[in-house]
This record gives structure tokens, C-alpha cells and sequence, in this order.
């Protein structure tokens, strides 16, 4: 067992001194690249932790902020603000003009639909799909069924208050829940259904249909309007048409008129501001079914 | 560190003079004591490289090289500086890189990023002139014109004005760093970082408007990608052109590879004769010329190689083809007065030629330069007829997918599409949109009121307006239709006069929802 380094002939390289059953370990030195950056490297992270928030846990300051007291988070927030003012020419004169004014001006036009579309998938996609496309239970805002009206300030409305949001403002309407509070019996609720199935051109039993008109005409007709077209004031839906919120299969009518509906949008007149609410109303109006 | 240093002297091509005393090559000509120390035979791995002290040559290529050099600079940086109106709205700036702005300027072509084919037909263009010139003339890219080429000559430049010429700084860096080796050396090397942060600085130039960006650059209210990338040329530049040199070419740089594809035996390359010049030797000035080679050994071929090599061994790879020596050694002919060219331009060819006692002869249209000469034309040509016939209007048509098509309570289909008209002109200009293939449909324009069936709009200048279209067919003409019907969207200028312009036809479908 050596323990001086010795200088190995082959390679020219002193050798560690130590041996291993035999063996002999070269004491090569570190490739100068890799050393200089590691030097380098040191360097770097003393100057790092100078400028930049560093160490945790100093008693009174909480962390070490770094003389540049950089924060991430007020980067954002100075971002946000950045974000603001730049928009906010544009959401100014959103907020100034009438939205029918606003389709005849390309520019806020763009605007409009460009912060709408964003504010949209941000906050309505959720229930009413990407683009508006709905789904059973949230209405499709891109055709031309509109249960509480489809012209730009009743779209405004609609999103600024909700529908049965608890909002003083905003829309409200309930349907009796026949069955669950035994205003009707089982066999009328069929007959029933078979009637709204029978104005909606579906398959039906007529005999079943013809017997339901008169519970049709003191039960339903003051909302839906005696040839089921339905109110728009009262926000009762359109039942001859071919559109259902709920489906309009045999059985989704059942269940409609046994245990009624009670959809909800919230009020957005809270979370979002006006004029975003605006672009909102102007996109949700330019997916086709505005009117 | 006990990397064992190998005292192997390799000699390349003649004798070495001896160590310090001044070996007589002719009447006059002092051999130098210059060694090929980056030939591929002296070149030795795990060794560190040895500096190359070129020294200052005259002559012919030595004046071309330095029009050159002074001519590819100033275009560096005065052309970011050249202004041209591309109308309103547009920087005016002649040759740009707009990246913010998405469009690329070159004086009287404005490219869309649609177009980037332009600019691969560009370098495509590049690449082949490249091919036909090293066919014909070897590398004279890297000779002459290559960005390392240009900028190792200015630091050489730099270089021999603070420490003199090849002699002196072979002197000086034999001293220890202190004193006059030391100033010197901080000299030079803060010179190198200011040309190189020049030329990093003046790279940012082509991608933003020159004179705004670089008042910004100092007041430190450019972008970070402006810094960033000044930056990196500013170190590259300093440690390619500064430090790395003739290694770039040697160890980095594939084109030398490349090119061994590109040159045959008719390419003209510098080429030492050693028919002319062997046996070589010190000559005494009384001694006769007869039974000898003309070349004296004087190694000045040697000392002036940047790339730190021997002619006299022949076609390498290290060879950048620059014709220093050529300069060097017509010098030296001169004085002794032999016929200059014993290091020239020749082809392999004209050398097996003289073996044959043929006389030499330059075959300069070949199978190669007249495919490389025909494909240039060709896509030189293309590139011509398609940017002068170029479209000013552009036209996408994006049919909407989500949904595919929307069922209205009266069974009427609709479907949305998103028009997208390009001008890519630099004035405003009218456009109408029509539909073809469909019948008894009625049309909708988000932003406009559409009383028939097209549709007016105007886009400005340089503009992609957009323009969200809703088609409906009423259920009577859904139920004789398949599942889509082709149809066409057809957009045309209106001008003034009335009459139509430019036109640009999309082809699209209109979905039934029919099964």
C-alpha cells in the first residue's frame, strides 16, 4: 500500500497516493472549462443573492427582498395595469356609445369582439359552450331562440343581472312543479306531454293530446300563450318550435312538467366590469342570432 | 497539470532554418522561420493550438481583399440606414425585418409571413451561386467574402497596428504579461470588443427601425431581445474573429467539408506548381537556375497563411483559399527575378496537363456550372415573374366548426364564416364579397346592414380585415341537398372608375346538417 502520489509514466498524472486491491486511481484535474464555469457559477449566484429576494426567514423582514426588489407578482400586477390603460381608451368609448352605435365603427367593432370573445370563453363558455353552442340545460346563444330576447340591450341586461340570480334586476320566472306539488295526477302530466310533444311536430298520441287541451288552456296557456308560442316577457319558452332547452324527448318533457326547471345564470354586474359586460352583449349578439 | 508537452518538430515540405540565425534563402530574401502549425500533420489532439502570427502581405489579392472587406462592411452598416417609403402605416425602412410588425422589407418588396417562400427561393438562390462560384473558382467565399474571413482580417488589422507586425508580435509573446505586453494586450483586446459590439449592435439594426432603436439602445429603452441578441454577436464576433480564428474554419465550420463535393479538377485553386518549384533550396546569387526547383525555401508563403498552413503541401482542407501566398511569393519572384505565378490560380487539370507537356487551358462550361448556371436562372427567373406578378389582395375563407352548422327554430341552416380580405397594398381600397354554389340563400354581416347578396367593405392599407359572415338556407332548399354543398367566395376590388380590379376566389362548403 503506497500512500505518496506517485507520477504514472503512461499518462504523465500524479496518482492519488491511495490503492484499491491493486488499484490505482489517477489524480487528474478538473477540465479548466468545467472549472471556470463553476468559478463562474459561484460568482453568479453571490451576485444573485444580492440583487435578487433571496434568503428566507430573516427575523422583522420576512425574506431578504434584494437591492432591486424584484417581485414577480408586482410585475404582474404592473402588467395588469399596463393592460388597463391601454385598453382603456377603447372600453371608454365602449361604455360612451350605444351598442347599436358600436356595429357601425369597425375599429370598437374589433375591439368589442376581441374582448367579448375572451371574456366569453373566460366566463360563459363553461355553461354555454365554446362559441355558444349551449348544451341541455343552458341555452345555445348562436341561433334564433331567445327566451328572454336577443337584441343587444337585452342581451346586456340578461348578463349584467342573471336569470333568477337573486338580483332584484334580474329575470324570474318559475313553472309549477305539477306532479312533485300534485297539481296534476300521473295520467293528466302523460296526456300532457303527449300535447306539447303533438306542437312541437313529433311523433305523439293524438287521443292522449286531445284530452290534455284543457288542462293545456288553464295550466299553461298564460305563459306559453294558447298556441304555445310562448312570452318572451315571461320568459316562457316557445313550444311549437323545434328548439328544447331540456331535450324534447317523451320523457324530458315528463320530467319538465312533473318537477319544473329552475335554471339559474348568475349576475355578472359584480364581477365584471361595464364595459366588459358591453363587448360581452356585442359578441354574444354577433354569434349569429342577434337581433 | 502534467500534460506532457512533446517536443516533435514536424517539418513540412524543406528544411527548417535553424533557431535564431537568419538562414539565407536568395540574394536579398531572408528565409523566415515560419512553421505550418495547423497542417493536418502538425496539428496534434490533446495539444493546445499554437497562435498564428500572420504577416502582412502585398499585392494584387491583398488589395481586392482589402476592397472587399471595406465594401461588405459599409454595406453592413449603412444599409439598415437606407430609408424607402413603403406607404402608410409601414417603417420606412429599405431593408427590414419587421418581426412586431410581421412583414420583412427589402427596398421595393414588402413579404407578408405567408410569403416567407420568397426568402427560401432567396437562399435557395444563395446557395447555388454559391455552388457555381466554388465550381469554377474554388473558395472564394471563404477567401474573400465569409463574415470570418472579413472580420479575422479587421482584428488582424487592430492586431498589427498595437503590437507591429508578424515579427514584433512573435517578440511580444515571448515576454511575461506585464509592462508593454501587458498595455498592449488590454489595448488590443478592448479594440476587438468595440468593433465587436459594433457589429453585435448594428445586426439589431436590420430588425428595427435604425433610427429610433439606436438612441433607445443607449437611453436602455430598446426591448431585451435588442440587448440580448447585440449581445451575443458582441461575444461571438470577439471570440470567433479575436480568438478562435482559423480554428473556426478548420474544426467548425462544415462548408470546407461541403465544398469537396463542389470543386473537381477544373476548379481554379490556389495551387503551388511544384513542377515550377521543385527541387526547392536556398539559392546563392551566382548559382545557375539549371537542375533546380525556383522555389528558395523562404517560407514567406507561410508566414503570411492565416490559416497557418504550407501551399507547398498541396490542396487541404485548412486552405481557405484567400491567395495571400500567391501575393507573398510573386514578391519574392520579382526580386529574384524569376517569372511570378510559381504559387497561382490553376486546376488539377493544368497541372496533369504540363506533366503531358500539354498546354494549360480553363474549362469553364462543364456538366456542373451548366446545371448550377441553368437552376440559378430558373429560380432566378421564377422569383422575378412571381414577385413582379404578385397579388396586392389575399383572401382566407374560415368556415366556422364550432358548430359546423346551426339549426334555427324554423329549420332554416346557418353556417358562419370568417372572410379574411388581405390588401396588401399601401392604399385603402374597396372589395366585394359574393357567394356561388348556393341559391335562395340570405346573408348576414356582423358590423354591416346587407340588403342583397354581397357584401361592400374597405381595407386599408398593409390591413387583414376581417369579416364575419352568417349564410342561411331556408329548410326548403336543405331537404334536396346532401350533407354539404360546395360553394365559392369571391372577392374583387372595386375600383373608381367602376371597373373591377384584382380579384381572389376560396373554395369552402356549406353544411346541411343532413345525413
Amino acid at each position: 500500500m503506497t500512500d505518496k502520489p506517485e507520477l504514472d509514466g503512461h499518462s504523465g498524472v500524479f496518482t492519488t497516493g491511495h490503492e484499491w486491491d491493486g488499484i490505482r486511481e489517477l489524480n487528474t484535474p478538473l477540465p479548466k472549462w468545467w472549472l471556470y464555469i463553476n468559478y463562474i457559477s459561484i460568482i453568479w449566484a453571490i451576485i444573485y443573492c444580492i440583487f435578487m429576494p433571496s434568503w428566507p426567514g430573516l427575523p422583522g423582514m420576512g425574506y431578504f427582498k434584494g437591492l432591486r426588489h424584484h417581485s414577480e407578482r408586482a410585475n404582474v400586477a404592473v402588467a395588469l395595469d399596463k393592460l388597463q390603460a391601454a385598453r382603456a381608451a377603447n372600453a371608454q368609448s365602449l361604455t360612451s356609445v350605444s351598442l347599436d352605435q358600436v356595429e357601425n365603427d369597425p375599429d370598437l367593432l374589433t375591439f368589442a369582439m376581441a374582448a367579448g370573445r375572451s371574456a366569453f370563453g373566460d366566463n360563459c363558455a363553461t355553461c354555454h359552450g365554446s362559441n355558444g353552442i349551449g348544451s341541455i340545460g343552458f341555452p345555445a346563444l348562436n341561433d334564433d331562440v331567445w327566451l328572454w330576447g336577443g337584441n343587444l340591450d337585452e342581451i346586456k341586461q340578461t348578463i349584467t343581472y342573471g336569470i333568477r340570480s337573486g338580483h332584484d334586476e334580474a329575470h324570474f320566472s318559475q313553472m309549477p312543479a305539477f306532479g312533485r306539488d300534485e297539481l296534476l295526477s300521473v295520467s293528466e302530466i302523460s296526456d300532457l306531454t303527449e300535447l306539447v310533444l303533438a306542437m312541437g311536430g313529433s311523433d305523439h298520441d293524438q287521443s292522449a293530446a286531445t284530452r290534455a287541451t284543457v288542462n293545456f288552456d288553464e295550466q299553461c296557456s298564460i305563459c306559453h300563450a294558447e298556441d304555445g308560442t310562448g312570452d318572451r316577457y315571461q320568459g316562457a319558452p316557445n313550444l311549437i318550435d323545434s328548439e328544447w332547452l331540456y331535450g324534447g324527448s317523451r320523457r324530458a318533457i315528463t320530467e319538465t312538467i312533473t318537477n319544473s326547471r329552475f335554471g339559474i345564470m348568475p349576475t355578472w354586474e359584480q364581477r365584471l366590469q361595464p364595459w366588459t359586460i358591453d363587448s360581452l352583449a356585442v359578441y354574444v349578439h354577433s354569434l349569429g342570432g342577434g337581433e | 497539470m502534467t500534460q506532457k508537452k512533446t517536443n516533435k518538430t514536424t517539418i513540412i515540405g524543406g528544411t527548417k532554418p535553424g533557431k535564431g540565425a537568419k538562414a539565407h534563402a536568395s540574394h536579398g530574401i531572408e528565409a523566415v522561420d515560419a512553421q505550418a502549425v495547423n497542417s493536418t500533420e502538425s496539428r496534434e489532439l490533446y495539444a493546445s493550438r499554437v497562435q498564428i502570427h500572420p504577416k502582412l502581405a502585398h499585392g494584387l489579392y491583398r488589395k481586392i481583399k482589402w476592397l472587399l472587406l471595406f465594401a461588405t462592411l459599409a454595406v453592413y452598416y449603412v444599409l439598415p440606414w437606407i430609408r424607402w417609403d413603403h406607404g402608410a402605416n409601414a417603417p420606412d425602412q429599405a431593408v427590414l425585418a419587421d418581426f412586431a410588425g410581421r412583414r420583412f422589407y427589402f427596398f421595393w418588396i414588402e413579404l407578408w409571413p405567408q410569403e416567407v417562400y420568397y426568402i427560401t427561393g432567396l437562399l435557395i438562390l444563395g446557395a447555388f451561386s454559391l455552388f457555381l462560384a466554388t465550381a469554377l473558382f474554388g473558395r472564394v467565399w471563404c477567401g474573400y467574402t465569409c463574415p470570418q474571413t472579413i472580420w479575422t482580417d479587421l482584428f488582424i488589422v487592430v492586431e498589427r497596428w498595437v503590437e507591429g507586425d508578424r515579427n514584433a508580435r512573435i517578440k511580444l509573446a515571448k515576454q511575461p504579461m506585464r509592462g508593454q505586453r501587458l498595455v498592449k494586450t488590454v489595448i488590443k483586446h478592448v479594440i476587438w470588443l468595440l468593433i465587436s459590439f459594433v457589429t453585435g449592435a448594428a445586426f439589431i439594426l436590420y430588425f428595427h427601425d435604425a433610427p429610433t432603436i439606436t438612441p433607445a439602445f443607449f437611453l436602455g429603452k430598446a426591448p431585451g431581445s435588442a440587448y440580448l441578441f447585440a449581445g451575443i454577436l458582441t461575444f461571438t464576433t470577439y471570440s470567433l474573429a479575436g480568438l478562435m480564428r482559423e480554428q473556426v474554419c478548420t474544426y467548425l465550420c462544415p462548408w470546407p467539408r461541403i465544398q469537396a463535393a463542389l470543386t473537381d479538377e477544373d476548379t481554379l485553386e490556389v495551387t503551388y506548381r511544384g513542377y515550377r518549384g521543385e527541387p526547392r533550396g536556398p539559392h546563392k546569387k551566382k548559382d545557375s537556375w539549371e537542375g533546380r526547383g525556383d522555389c528558395i525555401d523562404c517560407n514567406l508563403c507561410v508566414a503570411v497563411c492565416p490559416m497557418g498552413i504550407d501551399i507547398r503541401d498541396g490542396d487541404q482542407l485548412e486552405c481557405i483559399n484567400c491567395a495571400l501566398c500567391i501575393d507573398a511569393c510573386d514578391g519574392v519572384m520579382k526580386k529574384i527575378g524569376r517569372p511570378v505565378g510559381l504559387i497561382a490560380y490553376d486546376t488539377e487539370k493544368n497541372r496533369q496537363r504540363h506533366e503531358c507537356g500539354e498546354k494549360p487551358k480553363l474549362n469553364i462550361i462543364r456538366a456542373r456550372t451548366i446545371a448550377y448556371g441553368s437552376l440559378i436562372t430558373l429560380i432566378g427567373a421564377l422569383m422575378v415573374v412571381g414577385l413582379s406578378t404578385r397579388s396586392m389582395l389575399d383572401l382566407n375563407v374560415l368556415r366556422d366548426r364550432s358548430p359546423t352548422y346551426v339549426r334555427l327554430s324554423d329549420g332554416a341552416i346557418r353556417n358562419g364564416y370568417l372572410v379574411k380580405v388581405i390588401n396588401k397594398g399601401t392604399k385603402t381600397r374597396q372589395f366585394e364579397i359574393s357567394f356561388s354554389g348556393l341559391s335562395d340563400y340570405s346573408i348576414k354581416v356582423i358590423g354591416q346592414k346587407i340588403t342583397g347578396k354581397t357584401v361592400l367593405i374597405s381595407a386599408r392599407a398593409d390591413e387583414v380585415r376581417n369579416v364575419k359572415m352568417y349564410v342561411t338556407l331556408p329548410k326548403s332548399q336543405i331537404s334536396v341537398s346532401g350533407s354539404s354543398i360546395p360553394i365559392s367566395i369571391d372577392v374583387s376590388e372595386q375600383l373608381a372608375d367602376g371597373k373591377i380590379g384584382e380579384t381572389q376566389s376560396n373554395k369552402s362548403v356549406f353544411m346541411t346538417g343532413m345525413k
